[in-house]
């Protein structure tokens, strides 16, 4: 089950991580029928950012849509639309947005914003003849993306997620594992001999470091590689010596865990406790950018955030070395911390 | 009866000695709203950005003092070429880069039209579409102000109104999916442990032996778990409505039946795991490892369910946080009744009853 159950979460998590906005339900309520409205109506659907829900004359049933969740936006075409349009040379439209999800709604009314201007530039040279010259001056933006040229979400959430369930059967695993003999009884057996503390802990370390790289193996060359075509664009070498100091200091998070607990289920409640918080602060799937002051520290302090981002770098934009030397600092740090910390509290007399 | 009842002292004696687990059962809840209240967003803020200005010139500078108004980035100045804005991305140091030729506003006077290039780091490719995005709709502002002088016939005016959520708070998306995420994983986590340590260490045996009924065993573990729950549910309410603003416009009677009604079921979770399992790590490996990023992803507070292809969509059907799920934004913030929210509410009583009648029936009274 070790190797089972971060193999199928990485199959699937990535198929399922997916932010962008697509596939947004529109309800229209057409009071007008005009030529207008429904040439309107034509290009909102076929942008395929929208799928029409329901086309209505109320605007009630259209609202009870939204609270039913069949519906994420409502639409209203007055009446005497495309009249008043050309008469008095502007009219408005009503659009309401369920806005639970803030940047969902935020995108969706972007979106259908651009789709009506662009409408209504169509409108317009429809009636006003198109001049030679350009009166006012334009900006072009031309944007270009590097490193990811289609934007696929699942490349950039892979290396991420990796990370994550490499940490997490790390972290648990070896957490329990010392604390079961604390249970069970066996430790007192080996407190009595004249094993020294840091070669117990090393023997408890060594294992599940093999395990851990074994994982990584897996999950990068067999799911990431054959599954989902990413093949890292930087040094893998260097992949694997990061992982192997990372694996040490997660390791050293687990025993200094165990050293703290009496049973497995408190073990258990610590590590589902700091990984909580280790996977919310990584910025996995929120930026750390993006987060206050105070956040940012904790997410400086957090190990697996300098995993995630020494993972996208190397992967995605074969970053080398020296660009990431200040992580392998930091995690040798780490590494040094928590193992040192683990072995001092280690108490074989009580 | 008594006997049923010093059964659930025992099991409230139990819970409340071992403070590493209270830590977490109280501290988790607390913990989450906190992060995802005031640190975790979708937006996009505090990005580095570079402007490489080649062009030095009036028009170019009135558009990088707007970029530079703007609270979304921190801009740099430099002239750099391709290649070092290339180094520059697999640093990690910027983001984007905004490029402004030579002659830009010669070619904006004489030609009428000039060109502004945008080379963004795709590595993050939600990162690089908002901020691309961001300074495309600058840029754009910048064009209507130049455009002002003609006016604008024909003009289509779209007015928008942002229903239940008109700050578009992230919170409000996030709150409900912790407290379906929290409450299912506590009682199910705890729940399975309980039970199956009973089972590792032997003294099931003794129990089973007694003459007490073997279901009261077991509905005497699930009691103080169900009622702890409760009390997280309390917390996580009051320090959503009073700590993060959120709106409660529906009935709280209503969400505390629904609640109990989604506890009872992940309860039954729990004791189907600890039917399976005969020891603890192997129960806690199933119940943590295997359940968190399922539940995670497939209630739909993290990511949209509508994005995922249809397989994961249907799978996500069978996860029970995804009802509840509905059913709390249903409550909480659409101020909706029991009428609009009584299919949600079908579903789970029938998952409940299908995994208590599964669990009763692999509860094995004798063993071996």
């Amino acid at each position: 089950m070790i190797f089972a159950t971060p193999i199928i979460q990485l199959l699937i998590m990535p198929l399922a991580a997916d932010f962008e906005v697509k596939n947004i339900n529109i309800s229209i309520v057409d009071h007008d029928h005009s030529v207008y409205s429904q040439k309107m109506i034509t290009k909102i659907i076929s942008s395929g950012y929208f799928k029409l829900a329901d086309y209505g004359t109320s605007f009630n049933s259209a609202f009870k849509q939204i609270e039913n969740d069949k519906s994420d936006l409502v639409l209203e075409i007055p009446q005497n639309f495309e009249k008043n349009l050309v008469r008095e040379s502007s009219e408005k439209l009503f659009i309401a947005v369920n806005a639970i999800n803030g940047t969902k709604a935020s995108l969706g009314g972007q979106y259908l914003s651009r789709i009506i201007a662009d409408f209504n530039a169509d409108v317009r040279s429809d009636w006003i003849a198109p001049q030679r010259n350009n009166t006012a001056p334009t900006l072009q933006v031309a944007s270009s993306n590097w490193f990811n040229p289609f934007l696929n979400y699942p490349s950039f959430m892979i290396p991420g997620i990796l990370v994550t369930l490499v940490t997490m059967v790390g972290a648990y695993m070896c957490a329990l594992n010392i604390v079961k003999e604390k249970e069970v009884g066996t430790i007192e057996q080996i407190n009595v001999t004249p094993i020294k503390k840091y070669h117990f802990i090393l023997g408890k370390l060594i294992p599940f470091w093999i395990i851990g790289i074994f994982i990584f193996t897996v999950g990068l060359f067999l799911v990431a590689r054959l599954v989902y075509g990413i093949v890292p664009l930087g040094s893998i070498p260097l992949l694997y010596a990061f992982l192997a100091i990372f694996l040490v200091s997660i390791l050293g998070i687990g025993l200094l865990i165990s050293t703290y607990s009496e049973t497995q289920q408190q073990a258990m409640s610590l590590a589902f406790f700091c990984m909580m918080i280790f996977m919310l602060m990584s910025g996995l799937f929120t930026s750390v950018d993006s987060m206050p002051g105070w956040a940012q520290v904790i997410a400086k302090c957090n190990p697996v955030t300098y995993f995630i981002d020494v993972m996208r770098m190397v992967v995605l934009k074969g970053s080398g070395f020296k660009d990431i030397k200040t992580h392998f600092l930091i995690m040798t740090g780490f590494a040094v911390l928590f193992n040192g910390w683990a072995i001092l509290n280690y108490k074989k007399t009580n | 009866m008594k006997q049923f009842i010093s059964f659930v002292k025992k099991e409230f004696y139990h819970v409340f000695r071992d403070s590493k687990t209270l830590l977490m059962l109280f501290g988790l809840p607390i913990v989450m709203i906190t992060l995802f209240g005031f640190a975790l967003t979708n937006e996009i803020k505090n990005s580095k950005i570079v402007v490489c200005d080649y062009a030095k010139d009036m028009a170019s500078q009135r558009i990088i003092n707007q970029l530079e108004a703007s609270t979304n980035f921190e801009i740099e100045k430099a002239l750099l070429s391709h290649h070092e804005i290339d180094a520059a991305f697999k640093s990690g140091k910027i983001k984007l880069a905004v490029v402004f030729p030579t002659n830009f506003n010669n070619d904006l006077m004489h030609l009428n039209k000039a060109q502004i290039q945008i080379i963004a780091d795709a590595s993050d490719p939600n990162t690089a579409s908002t901020l691309s995005s961001y300074v495309t709709s600058i840029i754009n502002n910048h064009q209507m102000e130049l455009m002002q002088n003609n006016s604008v016939p024909y003009q289509i005016i779209p007015e928008t109104r942002m229903l239940y959520n008109p700050e578009l708070k992230g919170s409000t998306n996030f709150v409900p999916g912790v407290m379906a995420l929290v409450l299912m994983l506590v009682c199910v986590l705890m729940t399975s442990v309980s039970i199956v340590r009973e089972k590792e260490k032997g003294t099931m045996e003794i129990l089973l032996v007694s003459p007490f009924n073997p279901f009261l065993v077991i509905i005497a573990k699930a009691l103080p778990y169900f009622v702890l729950s409760l009390l997280n549910l309390t917390i996580i309410l009051i320090m959503s409505v009073y700590a993060l603003g959120m709106p409660f416009n529906g009935s709280v009677l209503l969400l505390f039946a629904e609640s109990s009604l989604f506890i009872i079921t992940a309860l039954a979770v729990g004791l189907l795991i600890s039917n399976s399992t005969d020891s603890q790590q192997s129960a806690m490996l199933l119940s943590l490892m295997g359940m968190l990023i399922p539940i995670m992803m497939f209630t739909g507070f993290l990511f949209p369910l509508e994005n995922m292809p249809m397989p994961l969509q249907v799978i996500a059907n069978i996860v029970p946080s995804k009802w509840f799920y509905i059913i709390v934004k249903s409550i909480m913030i659409k101020g909706l009744g029991f009428s609009a929210i009584w299919k949600e509410t079908l579903i789970l009583v029938g998952m409940t009853t299908f995994l208590l009648i599964m669990s009763f029936r692999k509860f094995k009274i004798r063993l071996a």
